[in-house]
């Protein structure tokens, strides 16, 4: 009787498993993202050939030895698609943690400050939506001249305002609450109750958007790296590694295999930010299951 | 009160008026933002365009400079700029020696019929697929769509051209290669300048299946994107609606579910789709200059990419306001539709 009773037996069962961890899609999500970490950490160790080395017959098709294959200069394009993955995937992350930084910190200010600051900083934001991300990106890159950090920051420069724009409604929300204006009336500088009050609360929204984002930097650093404005030969990038497979379309595997490392990234980033969504967004199915209920 | 009294006789004008001044504001900021990142930026012209030994005579530097209004102040530069492009006059390139006006009338319908084949497939497609996906909640058409929509948002455009050209083209024969027609076909008559409309408009059908055959993978490839896209963004909208009380009540006075599908949800749904399908218009001007580049589509992405490589300044300035404002009048017409399908957002 008091072991049945040490439970409440009306008490919801506590769930085993964290609600996101039973979506398989997230699941599916995590671990391929995982692999592609330690395939990154580990390149140097699992990789079968050098990456630079041109040593192998040039346009092998995929076989013992060379598992995806060799390229037009008789490199291993399994070592080199590794490889890949030290370059794209530190590249993508900074550039994310980039533009988080610096969006947020301008959308923090304009929600803030308010007047002309904000103004400005929005009208800045506006203008760069009104252009295609590619177009301004590539305009930015091939100004800059074309080399992998120039690429970046090009990304950067269409990337940050999406952050300034959420940044600026959520501490617009925040701005008004009793708790920030307490801190203020006890003396607390702008900065420092901005800092201290603000922007603690409007980190975690911001934290999703970056992972949504992830994916879609890489299809863009990627595409600017194919068109010839990033990565530069020899440097085993994705998207660089794809454009080489176009001179040599008919030998399919050099194209083909960089795209499905950059395609199972970004999937891996998508399963994930879109289950973290799913869950925080109170408009999806869950939520209206429940209301149902 | 006065003003009170217009706006409740007027709100659509006064909200039209509005979104246009807002408009031309955006356009104005546009030709400051090309003119500034054109000159701004390290990348020498000259060097550019110029070869080796005529960079070494200060001559021949210096008269091409005074050709292309190089070494005047920079504001003097960008009101001459601001001057000619009111006067419709967007430079020369630097290039193809031809004014850029010329040369982007010649591409700019070559991807308008690209991007707007490629749009309404995304349509059809995405609005369908996501409405599936929202009735059949939870079970399996949803949990499939859901993997497919978002492989469609994670696949690179440019490596997916690439193996659709290989797999159609090269290895099944399946489509014809790349360029808007067959070779050896001559282009129909410019009426419109969109292969497809043109020689439907003249009644040469030979012409209009081989422009439909070179349209069809490219604009699927586009498209990949944008029906991922939409297919979510249509789930969630109609989703949202089906849990309204105002659709619990049509459905529970008997109203057949194929009148409360187009009469009451979709309708409403309608607002945030055509927001998305708006921004996906911008990310499909995007993918064009990708797929362009595989397709070898002569349409503007590949003018963008050829000028912005060869720092083309004028031809550059020229794709970035064209290709702006076509951006912004999609906006325009997104914004003006929203105000006619929810009567709210006008008062705003």
């Amino acid at each position: 009787m008091r072991r049945a009773l040490r439970r409440d037996p009306l008490a919801p069962r506590k769930r085993r498993v964290p609600e996101a961890w039973r979506q398989p899609l997230a699941v599916a999500g995590a671990v391929i993202a995982l692999a592609w970490l330690v395939i990154a950490l580990a390149a140097p160790f699992l990789a079968p050939h050098d990456p630079l080395a041109q040593d192998l017959p040039r346009l092998a098709e995929p076989g013992p030895g060379h598992w995806f294959g060799t390229d037009q200069l008789g490199r291993d394009i399994l070592s080199r698609v590794m490889y890949g993955a030290r370059v794209s995937i530190p590249l993508t992350l900074l550039l994310v943690a980039m533009s988080v930084l610096v969006g947020g910190l301008l959308g923090a200010a304009a929600g803030y400050f308010g007047r002309w600051v904000g103004e400005t900083i929005m009208r800045i934001a506006d203008l760069v939506f009104a252009f295609p991300t590619v177009i301004l990106a590539m305009v930015v890159a091939a100004a800059l001249g074309a080399s992998l950090t120039n690429a970046v920051l090009a990304v950067l420069v269409v990337a940050w305002p999406a952050y300034a724009r959420v940044t600026r409604g959520l501490v617009l929300g925040v701005r008004e609450r009793e708790f920030v204006l307490s801190g203020r009336l006890l003396g607390f500088s702008p900065w420092r109750s901005l800092r201290v009050d603000v922007l603690p609360n409007v980190t975690g929204p911001i934290l999703v958007l970056a992972t949504l984002d992830i994916g879609t930097a890489l299809l863009l650093l990627s595409g600017l790296s194919f068109l010839g404005l990033g990565a530069k030969p020899p440097s085993p990038e994705w998207g660089a590694m794809v454009a080489s497979g176009v001179e040599v379309f008919d030998s399919w595997w050099v194209a083909t295999f960089p795209g499905l490392a950059i395609l199972t990234v970004v999937l891996a980033f998508n399963f994930l930010g879109d289950t973290l969504r799913d869950a925080l967004d109170p408009r999806t199915a869950r939520a209206i299951k429940e209301r149902a209920l | 009160m006065k003003t009170t009294g217009t706006r409740a006789r007027h709100p659509l004008a006064r909200f039209l008026i509005r979104r246009i001044l807002i408009a031309l504001l955006l356009a104005w900021g546009i030709t400051l933002v090309t003119f500034v990142l054109t000159n701004m930026v390290p990348g020498d012209p000259v060097a550019a365009n110029l070869g080796q030994r005529a960079l070494g005579d200060p001559a021949i530097v210096a008269q091409w400079k005074a050709e292309h209004g190089l070494d005047k102040p920079l504001p003097e530069q960008y009101l001459l700029h601001l001057q000619g492009i009111l006067q419709g006059d967007l430079g020369t390139s630097q290039q193809s020696h031809r004014p850029v006006g010329d040369d982007l009338a010649a591409f700019v319908p070559a991807t308008l019929e690209l991007a707007g084949a490629a749009i309404l497939i995304s349509l059809v497609l995405g609005v369908a697929f996501g409405v599936v996906a929202a009735l059949r909640r939870d079970r399996l058409p949803d949990h499939l769509l859901r993997v497919l929509s978002l492989i469609g948002i994670s696949v690179p455009t440019f490596w997916l051209a690439l193996l659709a050209f290989y797999v159609f083209f090269y290895r099944l024969q399946l489509t014809p290669g790349s360029g808007r027609i067959d070779p050896g076909m001559t282009a129909p008559g410019p009426i419109t300048g969109l292969h497809t409309l043109d020689a439907a408009l003249t009644g040469q059908w030979d012409v209009f299946a081989s422009a439909v055959g070179h349209l069809i993978t490219p604009a699927l490839v586009l498209a990949l994107y944008t029906i991922g896209l939409l297919t979510r963004f249509t789930r969630s909208a109609v989703l949202e609606v089906l849990g309204q009380d105002y659709v619990r009540a049509a459905r529970a006075k008997g109203l057949p579910g194929r009148t409360v599908l187009f009469r009451y949800v979709l309708r409403s749904a309608l607002v945030p789709i055509i927001t998305v399908a708006g921004l996906a218009f911008g990310s499909l001007l995007s993918g064009t200059v990708l797929v362009e580049a595989i397709f070898a589509w002569p349409g503007v992405g590949q003018y963008a990419y050829k000028s912005a490589t060869s720092l083309d300044l004028p031809a550059v300035m020229g794709v970035g306001l064209v290709v702006g404002v076509v951006y912004l009048i999609i906006n325009l017409i997104v914004d003006v539709l929203y105000g006619i399908i929810d009567p709210r957002v006008r008062l705003q």
